[in-house]
Parts: structure tokens; sequence; C-alpha cells
């Protein structure tokens, strides 16, 4: 029975746009999906202590680069998102080599990650003749709106829906497959002792490397994907600090070391923002972030598994008692 | 070309008196972390909750400016106190990581509870601190003040870590954790002395920074992450390299900014620290181990 529980959550996911088509329920799944994507991407290689705060910076690159190209350059994002998936992938290669070549690990990684960020940040704002600063970017939209393949516009949420859900899946299928993978062996014994790792014949390094650039890979293509579908990226919301403390947010509370954890992370935070919006409307501003806030702490206290983590813990502890 | 060379020395001279704000800055997050082994990424949001208090005692209750920074400064202290015991001690055991990230949520909560509470406009004190012109450059009288204040803390910091019997147990634990509770020596009340002392320094650097700056929610995000740059360049726990570090990025951002936008100034300045990480990962002034 359990063997076909994903497929027929997938039926579900799939068939769901064309038996309900409320447009703003749809647009919040989109949303949720596309950042399940992020966080997941994020989570890759968090799982394995390396905590990455540079990743809003991956997400802000995939975005301008695809919107900086469309509008000035008249290049498709057929070709403008992987260019700035590439970019993004480069600028990870760039800053994490060194990094794990001289050894930079813990907190120390986590604040040259920052650091990176922080430029992303900055080099938007400073551009500002260009990307709009900090007052945000709009890509053009192809011949005064409507859908278009070339473009990578739709009008109808269906669409973008499917496109989403589609991207999400085969996040969860790297993820997968890096769970079966040996990179993930040597990555274990790399975040339990780096020296012990090498000295048995992993090559730290390029173990390190590889799972940053593609974690850096799918986050810059969550952030192409988030402009195509908002057609409206500002700094703050893709970008930045902010944006990476909150990858590192939802994924901690959904669980890190579970493929749907990310997800699960990204349905909770976007909701509770969400119920929050229209419940007490302009009053809300500021208290999703608290109570995000006063939740992350909490849980690193008390649950530093995440939700989904604890749960098949207890799961399994059951099953083992009952057995 | 003297025109040139004149705003170029005023811009050293700026990003000189820069350095000392910043290495104020450093200093309280130094010690934290060189002493409890944590980060607190969420500092400079109580450097934010600083001049909020600032701006709250002096431009609405009239409180005279002087008191208004004492309280000022013991008000931050009591939250790096409260930091430590709700956040911190809890977690002295766990991953540095997840110290790290559990600051992280306080960061959100601190800047949202401010958004909630105080609105998100931007609020200053209503006090213009005149500009001193010496030999036609212009220079800001509050960076001076600023400037000096933030010697006169290091001095004191450095005085009571070296001359008095806590500042001593202070650095042996810094040295050895493990060590020094046999050696008789109360490791919690150490930790909160050092908790409440980095929150009174970033209350001090709040009480000079609403000089210049106004103040909003989001205050910490300018130059928090500054803060971190300096504090790793110089080696975190490393007070010499952190005052060194703070003087080279505050001479980068402002020269920086002279040329371009102050924005490039920092975008420099980022991109030396990753530079730096490079070819000195350790950090500038590093003890070789």
């Amino acid at each position: 029975m359990t063997l076909y529980l994903p497929w027929v959550g997938a039926a579900a996911l799939l068939a769901l746009p064309f038996v309900y088509h409320q447009p703003y329920p749809l647009h919040i799944l989109i949303i949720i999906l596309i950042w399940s994507f992020a966080y997941t991407s994020w989570s890759l290689m968090g799982r394995f202590g390396l905590v990455s705060l540079g990743h809003g910076g991956f997400m802000g690159v995939g975005a301008y680069v695809t919107a900086l190209a469309w509008n000035y350059g008249h290049v498709s994002p057929w070709i403008g998102v992987p260019f700035a998936v590439v970019a993004a992938a480069a600028l990870a290669a760039v800053v994490a080599y060194p990094c794990f070549r001289f050894r930079i690990t813990g907190h120390y990684f986590a604040l040259v990650t920052l650091a990176l960020s922080g430029i992303v940040l900055q080099v938007i704002t400073a551009t500002r003749d260009y990307t709009g600063g900090s007052l945000g970017y709009t890509p053009e939209r192809y011949r005064g709106g409507g859908s278009s393949l070339w473009a990578l516009q739709f009008s109808d949420k269906t669409t973008w829906y499917l496109i989403a859900l589609a991207v999400w899946a085969g996040g969860l299928y790297v993820w997968s497959r890096v769970d079966r993978s040996m990179l993930r062996y040597a990555l274990e014994a790399i975040s339990e002792d780096e020296d012990a790792a090498a000295a048995t014949g992993v090559h730290v390094t390029a173990e390190k490397l590889k799972i940053t650039v593609l974690s850096a890979t799918m986050t810059a293509l969550a952030g192409a994907l988030y402009c195509q579908y908002q057609m409206f990226i500002s700094p703050d919301t893709v970008s930045g600090i902010s944006v990476s403390l909150q990858m590192v947010f939802a994924v901690v509370v959904g669980g890190i070391y579970v493929s749907l954890g990310p997800t699960i992370g990204a349905v909770i935070t976007i909701l509770l923002a969400e119920v929050l919006r229209i419940g007490f409307g302009t009053r809300a501003v500021g208290w999703d972030n608290i109570v995000y806030g006063v939740l992350l702490v909490l849980f690193i206290i008390f649950l530093p598994k995440g939700i989904v983590g604890s749960l098949t813990d207890l799961r399994r502890r059951a099953g083992w008692t009952s057995s | 070309m003297g025109i040139f060379d004149i705003y170029l020395l005023e811009a050293v001279i700026n990003g000189f008196l820069l350095g000392g704000v910043l290495a104020l800055l450093s200093l309280g997050l130094n010690l934290i972390f060189g002493v409890i082994d944590v980060v607190w990424i969420c500092y400079a949001e109580l450097i934010m909750l600083g001049m909020y208090g600032m701006y709250f005692l002096y431009t609405v209750y009239r409180v005279p400016i002087g008191l208004a920074a004492a309280l000022c400064i013991v008000l931050v202290g009591v939250l790096g106190l409260v930091l430590h015991v709700l956040v911190i001690a809890p977690l002295l055991g766990a991953a540095p990581i997840n110290q790290l990230l559990a600051t992280g949520g306080v960061l959100f909560f601190l800047q949202s509870a401010a958004t909630v509470l105080f609105g998100i406009e931007f609020k200053n004190l209503g006090l213009r601190l005149p500009v001193l012109k010496v030999a036609g450059m212009f220079v800001s009288y509050s960076r001076l003040l600023a400037f000096g204040a933030a010697l006169i803390a290091m001095v004191l910091v450095y005085l009571l870590l070296t001359r008095t019997y806590t500042g001593t147990a202070i650095r042996a634990i810094a040295q050895d954790r493990q060590i020094m509770p046999l050696m008789g020596v109360d490791s919690r009340r150490i930790y909160l002395i050092t908790s409440g002392l980095g929150g009174a320094l970033a209350g001090l650097a709040a009480c000079l920074l609403v000089l210049q700056y106004d103040v909003h929610p989001f205050v910490g995000l300018t130059f928090g992450p500054i803060t971190f740059l300096i504090c790793v360049l110089g080696s975190l726990g490393n007070f010499a390299g952190g005052f060194v570090a703070a003087f080279v990025f505050a001479e980068i951002i402002s020269v920086g900014g002279l040329y371009l936008d102050l924005e490039w100034g920092y975008v420099f300045a980022f991109a030396f620290f990753i530079v730096m990480m490079f070819i000195r990962p350790e950090g500038l002034m590093a003890r070789r181990s």
C-alpha cells in the first residue's frame, strides 16, 4: 500500500489543476512548489553540514541574469535560463573552491557565503540604472502580454502549475539520486571528520565542490523560474541575506535530512504568511516573521531534525517496539 | 590635481573615522565569539534596538542625551544577557552551526518585532551635529565623536581584560573551555558577564550610530554583514585582528565610494574579503598553531 502512495499522490497533484482552477489557491500552490524546489536545493548541501548563507545570491543571479538577458539582449529564457544557471554555478565554483581547498568550514563557511549574498545584493542595488535597484525589476511582456513559449510567459496558471510541479519533482529526484549515491557517503564522512575522510581516500574538495555547484545550479533555476512566473523581482524577494536565512529556516522547520522536509517547510512558512496576511491584512505586516523567528529558535533547541524528521523517527521507534 | 588629492585625503580621513566605529562593532562580536564560541548573527539587530532605545528616550521622552546613552547601554547589555540565557545557553552543547542559525531566528524575530512595534518609517534623533571644516576638508563631527568613543571603549575593554580578575578569567576561558571550570572558574558566570558586556558594547555602538544614521527595523542589515566579515577577516575572536580589519574595510568602503557609488565601496569590500579568504583563510592576524 505504501508503495503506491507516492504514485497516487503524484497523480492527484497532476490532475489537480484540471478539476480545480481557482486562481488564488493555484497561485499559492505554484509559489509553494517553486520555493520548495529552492529549499530542496539548499538542503542538498545543508544536510551535510555545509550551511550556506549565499543561496540568496545564487537565486538572485538566476533571476536577474534571465530578466536582464531578456530585456536588453532579447534573448529567450530558453537560452537565458541556462546561461543564468551556468553563471550561478560558476560563481559558486569560484567562491566555494578556495573555501574547500583551504578548509574553511563551519561558521567560517557560513560567513564567507554570507559575504557572497551581500555582494550580489549590493551589485544589484549599485547597478540600479540597469536593474532598477531596490525598487525591483520587471521582465518585459512579450508583445503586450499573452502566452508565449518562446518568451516563457504564460497567462494561465495551469501551465505554470505543471511547470513548477515538474521542476519540483525533478528536485526531489535529484535529492533521492544524491541520497543513494556514493557522493552521499563521502559527504557524510566529510561532515563527520574531514581528515579521516581524506585518509580513507575521499577527495574532500572535489566532493564538496560537486554538491555545492549542483545546489547552486538548482537554486539559480528556482530564481529564474520565480522571475518568469512572478514577472517581478526585487533584491529583497530573490536575493540577499534574508532570503538565505528564509531558506535555512524553512528547511530546518520541515526537516533537513528527509526528502520532503524542505517541501513541508515551504508549505508551513508560505501558508502561515498567507493566513496571517488574509486574517489580519496590513496589521499583520511583520507578524509572520515574528512567528518564524520564534519557531526557528524553538525548533533548533527542541526539534533539530524538523517536523518530518521527528515524525519519521517517532514512527520508526513505534515500529521497533511493536515488532 | 590638487583638488583631487584633497578629496582623496578627505575620503581617507573619513574612512579612518568609520574604521573606529566598525572596530567598535566588531569588538563586541569578537568578545562573544572568543569567549563563548558563538556567532551572534543577530548582533546588528541588538544595535538596531539600541538605536530605537536612544530615539525613544531622547526624542520622545526627552531624557538628557548623556543619561539616555547610559540607559541605552545598560538596556542592550541586559538584552545580551537575556539572549544568552534564553537561546545560547540551551544550545551550548549543540553543533556550532545550530547556534548560528538559532541567532538567525532571533534576527528574524527582532527585525519583525521592531516592524510591528515601531513601524517601518525612518526615524532620527533630530539632532544635527556640525560638520568640521579642516583645511578645506569636511569631517563629520559625529564620526569624530564615534571614533573617540570607540577608542575609549576599546581601551577600557582592554584594561578590563588584562587588569582585573574577571578579565583574566574571561581570557582564560577563551583559551581553554574545559580546563578553567576545573580551576574553579564558574564558566556560566563568565559567559553571562561576557554576554552582558558584548550587549553593552552593542548598546554603545547604537548610541554612536544613531547620531549619523536614521533608524529603521532593517538598519541591522546595513552593518550586520560587514561586522561579521571584519571579525572573520581579523580571525574570529582576535581583537587586534578585528581592529586592523575594521580600518582596512572602512578605507576600502570610503575610498571606493569616492570613485563610484557607496554600494560599490561595499562591493569592493566584500570582494576584498573573499579574495583575502583565499590568500589567508585563517584571517589577517591569525596566530600560527
